[in-house]
């Protein structure tokens, strides 16, 4: 049997009316009110359409809405920050497009530990401690990844140095020579008087 | 000879390809290995389920072998899982400590009323800080921590009978055997 993906088993991606529970610590498993959110958010799912046919939404952050930050800057370190971090949920997603309830939190958990002013390398190692190399998008380079990192080079060489020697072998083979005496028995097998060149094709 | 064997090299690479994609189709990308497992429990200090005025902490698992189940009301292959939880609790060779994650506190008392309690006590972890620091991504998960509270193996998904007679138990008893 799988495992039961974590709580919201929709990989969907964040949607920008879901932005507003990413803080919410309240939230919690209930049935009901699963109900009246997926009304609520198809409302809010239709109002959002009317507003980004209105205005050209500015499509960045829409997951960081609930986030305050004091400058743009700060704002864009954090969502490349959290870009480069993989959801465990929905594999394919970074922490910046999941709408599973774990990115949510762990969203928080970033969020908070930049505010408390700990460096990338800081909260990267707090994730990869936790959840292992597989949270981050580029993998680090040591012993087990070599493989993924140099196997293409590794290749690409071989094919080279492939390619070179057949290249090579290709002009050491001198240009047959024929004796004229070859040529005129040739000429009467092929029953005339051209080159065989001229018969080519 | 050599002009046949170049016709066997992309043959041989074809083979390898092969034995590589038939092995991904058994690996379950949904299982990724935890670092944590070697390694000391992470800490923690929770209120009790059952007596929110009480607190557990990851002490109350030290100097025995211990399993840390994670689970939740909402979460429905721990339903499957909880009739395989009372039969090794029935053993009564390991206590069984819950995490009930980011669960509402009367749903999970409820639960453990209807279907049996198995665990020795259970973490209320209700914003699941606790279950980010023990690496959960996706409920059931359980843990075994040897006598010195190392982790020693995490289980991800339900329990089975199966999973119980050919891993958990036997890694039970040889904790248990070891000081």
């Amino acid at each position: 049997m799988k495992s039961e993906t974590l709580i919201n088993s929709s990989c969907r991606r964040m949607p920008a009316s879901s932005a507003l529970k990413t803080l919410d610590p309240g939230m919690r498993r209930d049935d009901d009110k699963i109900i009246t959110q997926g009304i609520l958010k198809t409302l809010v799912a239709v109002l959002t359409l009317c507003l980004l046919l209105g205005a050209s939404l500015a499509q960045a952050g829409v997951t960081l809405e609930s986030f305050k930050f004091d400058s743009k800057a700060e704002e864009q370190h954090f969502k490349d920050l959290i870009e480069e971090l993989r959801c465990l949920v929905c594999q394919n997603q970074s922490l910046v497009d999941s709408d599973a309830e774990l990115a949510h939190d762990l969203r928080a958990e970033v969020y908070d530990m930049v505010q408390a002013g700990k460096n990338d390398q800081e909260i990267v190692e707090f994730l990869v401690a936790r959840y292992g190399d597989f949270v981050l998008y580029n993998p680090p380079i040591k012993p087990s990844t070599y493989l993924i990192w140099f196997g293409p080079f590794v290749l690409l060489l071989i094919a080279g140095l492939l390619l070179l020697r057949s290249i090579r072998r290709q002009q050491k083979v001198p240009a047959a020579e024929i004796s004229a005496e070859e040529r005129e028995r040739l000429n009467t097998i092929l029953g005339n008087t051209t080159t065989s060149q001229d018969k080519d094709q | 000879m050599t002009r046949y064997l170049r016709y066997l090299v992309p043959l041989a690479i074809f083979f390898i390809l092969v034995a590589f994609l038939y092995r991904g189709l058994s690996l379950d990308p949904k299982r990724v290995p935890s670092p944590l497992v070697g390694k000391p429990m992470p800490a923690f200090v929770l209120p009790r389920l059952q007596d929110p005025a009480a607190t557990i902490s990851d002490t109350d698992l030290k100097g025995k072998v211990s399993i840390l189940n994670i689970w939740a009301t909402w979460c429905v292959s721990c339903r499957a899982e909880h009739e395989v939880l009372l039969l090794l609790a029935k053993t009564g060779k390991v206590d069984i400590y819950g995490l009930n994650y980011k669960d509402e506190r009367p749903k999970a008392q409820q639960w453990l009323l209807q279907l049996g309690d198995p665990y020795a006590a259970n973490a209320f972890d209700a914003d699941g800080r606790t279950g980010i620091d023990w690496g959960v991504y996706g409920a059931p998960e359980t843990f075994i921590m040897d006598k010195q509270g190392i982790i020693r193996h995490k289980h991800i998904g339900p329990l089975t009978v199966d999973a119980l007679n050919n891993e958990i138990l036997p890694l039970i008893a040889e904790l248990q055997s070891t000081p």
